[in-house]
């Protein structure tokens, strides 16, 4: 709001206050519930608040970087750490292809009842999660769940799903990408219809083969949504918890093999009450997702 | 810990009245105002079936009104928490007995000891063990309220099937009775069920071995004990023997169908699992499960030591209320209401007198629990101990697995425990300090 030349300075800053008086009320309320937390968060992580500190203050002991030191020797940490990146690379790309693939399945012209196939496909992401889970565990059951009757039909030996170190991840990863890749499916749906036909029809006149009019049409023209869909799907990844939580009992097992960074969190905070600690993970996990999105958003600048 | 004036409680109790003074106004009870409350704060069904009691107790002290707040036992820890930043505990609240020690590190309790002295409620009415877990440093906090312990819950048919004629008295024995209960014919079986994700079992067997878990009055872990050693050795035995399937309770699914189906044969559990198995278990397995003392080292100390575990009821410092609070404890702990409270919910009662009323003294399957809470320890009384017992079972899991040999999972865990102390060191010798100034 800058005041043009001409212009009497004086309702300029009349307008500029009654600007400031609309977004005012916005601009308390961020301040409050969010700058405030923030800054309260950053503090936090410099020091060694927990239970005692709750009950008496001054034992709260000021570490400076103390917390992150400490987290950096933590081998759960790093246990923590290491899934999370795992959940997010294999699960993120798996999420969006599986999204991708069924958008174009459900508005593939030659496919009927599309309404129904979106509804149903989208049902799991308004599904309650503590429901999926209970369903889940009967499915991945070592004995008699439907995972392993699968396995069993084409020959393959049992798996221990949740119980096996080396399995429970994979686990998740499935159930996870089930549950949530309606949602994206419907944004890239979104798109696909906005591809006008046309394209398509002269390219098939050129003689590009499906793959082809994949790879130089519906791509391109789905590259803002990838983009979105990309970050999203990240940032949601990178903070996942209830997923593993409900499977496991909120243990993060076995063997820490399904604790994520935020689980880690969780139990450090909320179930030890060591809440400066909580808070420099918290600060950690900030970092991080905040470097894959400038990442993130950099490749693809580039690459339009 | 010097009891400190809260003018942040003092304010929220202001803010509280005021609230409340204009709830009376606006439901138009003009005589609420003669009537004193006491507010309870329950956790989980106790919370909702203790309601009669109260209004026994209302009547028997005409002016008096108690409300009543449940609250899930899963939220609880924490809203009792948020309660005490945001000075808004109540009167009198159930706790699980093993928070007692972190809320009195808050100073957030009233110590019970003067009023217990002029009380006809009386320590020794209650079992040793369980009392125990209400005294941080010899000052009671808490009276018993009902008690939970774990016993063996075992199917007899199958162990009477397998030749063996009485309950296990020591490990040794114990291991024999599961080897030959899991030759018997009939699909794949263990011989008992012990969650690999719940830290009960394995520090039920270090307390049976008598290891103390802590050293230096709580500033250090004690894992390198040879006591320790040896249950922890005898815990990883029982799965590397197949004795024990490596599952988290999670993963069992439903433990009583495959109890019935005799996938197990046997499981360490508390009371609750009581009428868990008789709702649970179809009919015609009903006859062939009982329950037992949990088996000793040796045969000499039968039966082994289990958990004192259980709730009891507190006091706030900041209540208002406390003459009345203690009053509407001590009528909660009465006999007559503690048989009351079994006949409703099944909770076991802390009182000792209350287990020869004919209701529970003719249950024979409770005669396995009142004999095991003769025997229970308490377990260390440290605000961090939670947090330890998980890392305990975290370790076991750990050479179950395959993953670490004892020894190196026994370091680590040794390290992350002194580890988690390190604040209460700090603590503690600070105490110190002063003290000596």
């Amino acid at each position: 709001m800058s005041a043009r030349p001409g212009r009497p300075p004086v309702r300029a800053r009349r307008e500029a206050r009654a600007g400031l008086a609309f977004v005012a009320p916005a601009l308390t309320l961020i301040a409050l519930f969010f700058v405030v937390p923030v800054v309260a968060g950053f503090l936090l992580a410099a020091t060694d608040f927990d239970i005692y500190g709750i009950g008496d203050f001054t034992t709260a002991r000021f570490v400076g970087l103390g917390n992150f030191a400490a987290l950096l020797h933590d081998p759960v940490f790093w246990k923590a750490l290491g899934n999370t990146f795992y959940f997010v690379l294999v699960g993120g790309p798996l999420s969006v292809g599986v999204s991708l693939g069924a958008a174009m399945l459900v508005n593939a012209r030659l496919v009927r009842f599309k309404g129904f196939f979106r509804t149903v496909y989208f049902a799991p992401v308004v599904t309650t999660m503590a429901a999926v889970a209970v369903v889940w565990r009967y499915l991945y059951h070592p004995r008699f769940g439907l995972a392993n009757q699968l396995l069993a039909a084409v020959g393959l030996p049992d798996v221990n799903w949740l119980g096996d170190p080396r399995w429970a991840m994979p686990a998740i990863i499935l159930m996870a990408i089930w549950k949530n890749f309606g949602y994206n499916m419907i944004i890239f749906v979104a798109g696909l219809q906005g591809i006008p036909t046309t394209l398509y029809e002269a390219a098939r006149v050129d003689g590009a083969g499906p793959w082809q009019q994949f790879r130089h049409i519906t791509l391109p023209a789905l590259r803002p949504m990838l983009v979105f869909v990309g970050i999203i799907t990240m940032i949601g990844y990178f903070q996942i918890f209830t997923e593993p939580y409900v499977l496991t009992g909120g243990t993060g097992g076995p063997l820490n093999a399904t604790l994520s960074l935020v689980m880690y969190m969780y139990k450090q905070g909320f179930r030890w009450w060591n809440i400066g600690f909580a808070a420099a993970v918290a600060l950690v996990l900030f970092l991080i997702i905040l470097a894959g999105t400038l990442v993130q958003m950099r490749l693809q600048r580039e690459r339009s | 810990m010097a009891p400190t004036a809260r003018p942040a409680g003092t304010a929220a109790r202001t803010v509280w009245a005021v609230a409340a003074a204009g709830a009376l106004l606006a439901s138009g009870c003009g005589h609420a105002s003669r009537e004193t409350t006491v507010r309870f704060w329950g956790l989980g069904r106790e919370g909702e079936v203790v309601q009669p009691l109260l209004r026994a107790f209302e009547r028997s002290n005409p002016g008096v009104r108690v409300e009543t707040q449940q609250i899930p036992f899963t939220a609880a820890h924490e809203k009792i928490l948020t309660a005490f930043v945001g000075g808004s505990t109540p009167d009198v609240a159930q706790l699980g007995n093993t928070w007692i020690p972190e809320l009195v590190a808050l100073d957030a309790l009233e110590p019970l000891g003067p009023r217990l002295a002029r009380s006809s409620v009386k320590p020794v009415d209650f079992f040793p063990g369980i009392w125990a877990t209400n005294e941080i440093d010899g000052e009671p906090f808490g009276v018993p309220w009902y008690v939970d312990t774990r016993v063996l819950f075992y199917r007899s048919d199958l162990f009477a099937q397998a030749g063996v004629s009485r309950p296990p008295r020591s490990w040794e024995e114990w291991r024999d009775d599961l080897r030959r209960v899991e030759t018997l014919p009939g699909g794949e079986r263990y011989g008992v069920l012990l969650p690999i994700d719940e830290w009960a079992q394995p520090v039920v067997f270090a307390l049976q071995a008598h290891a103390d878990l802590l050293a230096e009055g709580g500033r250090r872990g004690d894992f390198r004990d040879p006591a320790f050693r040896r249950a922890f050795d005898f815990y990883v035995s029982l799965f590397k023997e197949r004795l024990a399937p490596p599952l988290g309770i999670a993963q069992v699914a439903n433990p009583y169908q495959q109890f019935a189906d005799g996938y197990f044969a046997s499981w360490i559990t508390g009371p609750w699992n009581l009428s868990e198995f008789r709702n649970r278990m179809p009919a015609d397995h009903q006859g062939d499960w009982t329950t037992a003392p949990l088996p000793a080292p040796a045969e000499a100390d039968y039966p082994g030591v289990s958990l004192a575990g259980g709730s009891s009821l507190v006091i706030f410092r900041d209540s208002p209320q406390k003459e009345l609070a203690f009053r509407l404890i001590e009528y909660v702990a009465g006999v007559q209401a503690q048989v009351e409270f079994y006949r409703v919910i099944g909770d076991l009662p802390a009182r000792v007198a209350a287990w020869d009323d004919p209701a529970i003294a003719g249950e024979p399957r409770l005669a396995a629990f009142r004999e095991q809470l003769r025997h229970v320890d308490p377990m260390p009384r440290v605000p961090e101990w939670e947090r330890i017992a998980w890392a305990i079972a975290e370790a076991a899991e750990r050479v179950i697995l395959g993953q670490q040999s004892a020894d190196a999972s026994l370091g680590q865990l040794q390290t992350e425990v002194d580890r988690m102390l390190a604040k209460r060191r700090f603590l503690l010798d600070r105490r110190a300090r002063e003290r000596t100034r």
